[in-house]
């Protein structure tokens, strides 16, 4: 540092090193001071008001309390402020609860029919499933609804395995579903593909109609379940096999008949076991409403 | 003692240095060994058994906390997407904690029972099969590679060490039955950890094969309790608000 450079006006702090270095005193700026000075006043204040210092086991509360009150008028919470009692109340009470609030209560009160009938009432469940469906659903059944072959039905045709009735989706959706078919690993060789052969002829595929013939006589076996004229059990979830809907077997990709015929035969030497979980303790009631006719106009439902 | 002196003298500097530091530290972390009053007291609390611990050092393993968060922030958003908001003793046994605030996928802390076993299983080995959009990479080698359980014990003793109540004497495995049941308590008990865990990964099928214990089963089997150990049914709604 050159010598030359020392301004004569500024005071420095007295303090000298190596026989000529010296150190400025500049005052801080004003506006700097006033501010710091004006945090420590900030943090008193806060000290006094909200929950601050550990003493011990316990800690300061603060003077500032805050009350909360459920829909029905009681008192939930009334004590020292803080972020978990802000959210209660916000829950409750923040414009945005309250607009909703008004809709669900509405949704509520009402019956499926009403609902149904009710644009208004539509309008709102629609916007409100959506996302519910988004966060709870979709990871299975997709955004749209059109599921994944073969783990997760579509719900957006109008083909339902346990019913399209507005009681059949609520239950699916509070209670599960447990699609259960055994597998028959004794059928094998030429009935096997016969059997195949005749589940295809039901739905009207072009099979070789001898096999599909001989292919009846093991259709006893599935009569149980998918009736006996394969038309399904919605009790059971089994499904219709005379339409060309397909949940499990994916005949429509499989291009040809020999392709089909694969198809089938693996799901009746497997089996099936699949498994929609419950929603009945993570969702409350009228969102499980609101979801049951959003699946339900999804799938155009019966 | 004059300004200038501890100016001059750095030894002195650095020793008053972090005298100043340790009691800013001290002060912000000593009261929290003590305070009891911030720390919920909630039923149904408990360590992972074996086979759910080997779950948790795989998502540990394979950088899981990269992308997901396990802790649910007490906001109305993130209740109304997650569910309740994540207590302090929900992962009091957690070494470490998975709180994490990187969310390149969903918060997690209370995914356990959303989907089904078969669904935790394909979306780990290809995500996009069941979600087309998703940047979540695949992990099919979970499915397909064998679970190393054979140093378990060791690393639960390491956790008990930490404070994890795991069991080890004859005294200890009965404290664990009148807090946790005889069933459960079994499962936190060292000495059976491979017997166990094995009757764990078979009797759920969680991976589709119960005749192999799979990486896949543990990974399941964590994903599948998280955030399940604590009934909020149980609680007034204004209870959680008096801990903070
Ligand atoms: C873990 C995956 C999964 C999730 C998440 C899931 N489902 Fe399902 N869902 C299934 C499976 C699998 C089936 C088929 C069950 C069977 O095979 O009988 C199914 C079936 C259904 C059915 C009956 C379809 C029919 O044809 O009768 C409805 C309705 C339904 N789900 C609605 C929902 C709704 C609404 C949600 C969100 C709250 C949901 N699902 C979440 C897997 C899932
Ligand atoms: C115990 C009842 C039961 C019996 C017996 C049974 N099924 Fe099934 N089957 C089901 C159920 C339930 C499903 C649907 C499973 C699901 O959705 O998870 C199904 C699905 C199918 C499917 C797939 C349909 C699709 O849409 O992809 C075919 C094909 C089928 N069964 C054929 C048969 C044949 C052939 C037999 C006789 C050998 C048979 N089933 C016996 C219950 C049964
Ligand atoms: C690159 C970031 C990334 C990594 C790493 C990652 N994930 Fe994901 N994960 C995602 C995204 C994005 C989603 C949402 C889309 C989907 O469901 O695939 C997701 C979804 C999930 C879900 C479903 C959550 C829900 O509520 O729908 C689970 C469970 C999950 N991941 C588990 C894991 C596990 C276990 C690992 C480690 C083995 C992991 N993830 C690693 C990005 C990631």
């Amino acid at each position: 540092m050159s010598t030359n450079n020392t301004s004569k006006e500024v005071e420095t702090t007295g303090h000298v090193w190596d026989g000529d270095l010296r150190e400025y005193s500049n005052p801080l700026p004003s506006w700097w001071l006033w501010t710091f000075y004006g945090t420590i006043v900030f943090s008193l204040i806060y000290w006094v008001l909200y929950p601050t210092w550990p003493i011990g086991n316990d800690f300061t509360k603060g003077i500032k309390t805050i009350e909360v009150k459920d829909e029905q008028g009681k008192v939930i919470y009334d004590g020292h402020w803080n972020t978990r009692a802000l959210l209660l109340d916000e829950m409750r009470n923040s414009p945005a609860a309250l607009r909703q609030k008004e809709g669900i209560e509405m949704v509520k009160n009402a019956s499926y029919e009403q609902i149904l009938a009710s644009p208004e009432m539509m309008s709102f469940a629609r916007s409100m499933a959506k996302g519910l469906f988004g966060d709870y659903c979709a990871a299975c059944h997709g955004t749209g609804g059109q599921g994944v072959l073969p783990y997760f039905p579509n719900l957006a045709d109008d083909d339902w395995l346990w019913g399209g009735k507005v009681e059949n989706i609520q239950k699916a959706i509070t209670s599960g579903l447990k699609g259960n078919m055994p597998g028959f690993p004794t059928i094998q060789g030429q009935a096997l593909d016969d059997l195949a052969l005749y589940v295809l002829s039901l739905s009207g595929e072009k099979v070789d109609a001898a096999a599909a013939e001989r292919g009846k006589k093991g259709y006893a076996m599935c009569m149980g379940c998918h009736g006996a004229d394969g038309k399904g059990n919605a009790m059971l979830g089994a499904p219709n096999l005379t339409d060309k809907v397909w949940t499990v077997a994916n005949v429509p990709g499989a291009g040809s008949i020999e392709g089909m015929k694969q198809e089938i035969t693996n799901v009746i030497h497997k089996g099936i076991k699949r498994e929609m979980p419950a929603f009945g303790h993570r969702l409350k009631d009228y969102e499980i409403k609101m979801l049951t006719v959003y699946v339900h106009e999804m799938g155009g439902g019966k | 003692m004059k300004h200038e002196s501890v100016e001059i003298n750095s030894g002195l500097l650095i020793v008053l240095t972090l005298v100043a530091i340790s009691i800013g530290g001290l002060v912000e972390i000593v009261p929290l060994f003590h305070i009891k009053d911030t720390v919920e007291e909630v039923k149904g609390v408990r360590p992972y058994t074996p086979l759910e611990q080997r779950g948790r050092d795989l998502y540990i393993r394979e950088g899981c906390y990269a992308c997901h968060s396990q802790m649910i922030r007490p906001f109305r958003d993130e209740m109304m997407r997650y569910g309740h908001y994540s207590l302090g003793a929900e992962s009091k046994y957690d070494h470490p904690f998975q709180w994490g605030s990187k969310r390149t996928g969903p918060d997690l802390a209370r995914v356990g029972g959303k989907y089904s076993d078969e669904w935790q299983t394909q979306h780990m080995v290809n995500p996009q099969a069941l979600v087309p959009d998703s940047v979540m990479p695949p992990y099919p080698w979970l499915l397909s590679t064998e679970l190393d359980y054979s140093d378990i014990e060791q690393r639960m003793i390491a956790l008990k060490r930490t404070g994890v109540p795991y069991s080890l004497s004859e005294e200890e495995f009965r404290r664990n039955v009148e807090e946790y049941g005889e069933e459960m308590a079994k499962k936190l008990h060292i000495p059976n950890a491979k017997a166990t865990l094995e009757e764990q990964a078979k009797s759920r099928n969680w991976d589709g094969d119960p005749s192999r214990v799979t990486e896949m089963d543990a990974m399941v089997a964590y994903l599948q309790m998280l955030g399940t150990l604590v009934d909020f049914s149980q609680y007034e709604e204004g209870y959680f608000a008096k801990f903070r």
